[in-house]
């Protein structure tokens, strides 16, 4: 999934602090599984909101709804109709619900009330950590299914590098070698021979080197 | 043991301060009120190991969101007892009547009369 995490209050106040009307847009996918933007987060900024400006002597309406998705057509259609009450969005999906809810509503000003961080596992319930990065030419075959693209510092696909000590890597003695994790895996895996085989070339035309990107499947397309 | 306790303050039970989430007490103070607080078993007491703890963690998050919004985060507070300590739990509600008598009211309050 990808995990976000809560922008400060105070930024959000600060993006929003001229409107007067204002929708706080949530997600039930992702950001709800990291608390970050589902309904419960969703009610608590709003009434956070609300009782800031009232403090302030302000007369702003602040409401609440959570999608499904922010990201598919069908969900953000279900505020087409209520959309014209509001002068500001404040949407609390990831980057890309941000996005599609303001190409979707393309005259109505929409800021994100969260940080989008990266693609993840919930290794426990406030812990976070990173597995993909999405570089769109999978390798994990030949790596005992541990990705050093995203979990190794250098990305290095033939390694450890000289930096690796007692498993840890040389950026921080907190973070696993992915190379050693790798080694490791492979050995439980009775795949040693698999580590001996070095790694062409990756294409990184793939990965975002090659500009923003797209997924065609024709098989599916309608 | 008929203890006295301030008549300002109401009682919403809970079957443990674990069901007390950050929204209930923003809602309280939206809707009005002065000051809310939490009162769960002893640490290390509680039936369901950890409710205690997880709400003192949220009595904190709306502590900060409410220093952040203006409001004042010692509105809201966390007790601990134990269910045999009534006087405690008495000295307690004296406790936040006081505090909250010195902060005043909620200052939410003076404009959403205006604005009504
Ligand atoms: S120590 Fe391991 S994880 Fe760190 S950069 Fe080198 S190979 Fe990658």
């Amino acid at each position: 999934m990808i995990v976000a995490d809560k922008k400060p209050i105070e930024e959000i106040i600060d993006e929003i602090k001229e409107h007067e009307r204002i929708l706080i847009l949530g997600c039930n996918e992702c950001v709800t599984v990291c608390e970050a933007g589902g309904k419960k987060e969703v009610g608590v900024l709003a009434s956070a909101l609300r009782m800031y400006f009232l403090n302030e002597g302000k007369e702003v309406k602040v409401d609440e709804k959570t999608l499904e998705r922010q990201c598919d057509h069908e969900y953000l259609e279900e505020i087409r109709s209520m959309i014209d009450q509001y002068d500001a969005v404040v949407s609390l999906a990831c980057g890309v619900g941000v996005q599609f809810t303001a190409e979707k509503y393309h005259s109505m000003p929409v800021y994100p009330g969260v940080n989008t961080c990266f693609m993840v596992v919930t290794e426990e319930r406030g812990l976070w950590t990173e597995r993909c990065q999405g570089c769109g030419e999978c390798i994990l075959a030949r790596t005992g299914a541990i990705c050093p693209v995203s979990r190794c510092a250098k990305r290095v696909l033939n390694g450890p590098c000289g930096g690796s000590t007692d498993g840890k890597c040389e950026i921080n003695k907190e973070i696993d070698c992915a190379w050693q994790l790798i080694v490791d895996r492979l050995k439980a895996l009775d795949r040693l021979d698999d580590y001996e085989k070095i790694s062409p070339l990756k294409d990184w035309s793939t990965d975002r080197a090659g500009g923003p990107r797209k997924v065609i499947r024709e098989d599916v397309q309608q | 043991m008929r203890l006295a306790y301030p008549t300002s303050i109401k009682i919403i039970r809970v079957p443990c301060t674990g069901k007390v989430d950050v929204l209930y007490f923003l809602r309280a103070l939206e809707k009005g009120a002065d000051g809310a607080y939490a009162v769960g078993c002893m640490e290390g007491d509680c039936h369901f190991n950890s409710g205690n703890l997880r709400a003192r963690k949220r009595v904190e998050q709306v502590q900060k969101i409410l220093d952040t919004i203006g409001i004042g985060g010692e509105r809201v507070q966390m007790y601990n007892l134990s269910s045999s300590e009534g006087p405690l739990f008495a000295q307690y509600a004296v406790e936040m009547d006081e505090r909250i008598r010195k902060l005043g009211p909620n200052p939410i309050k003076k404009h959403k009369k205006k604005a009504a």
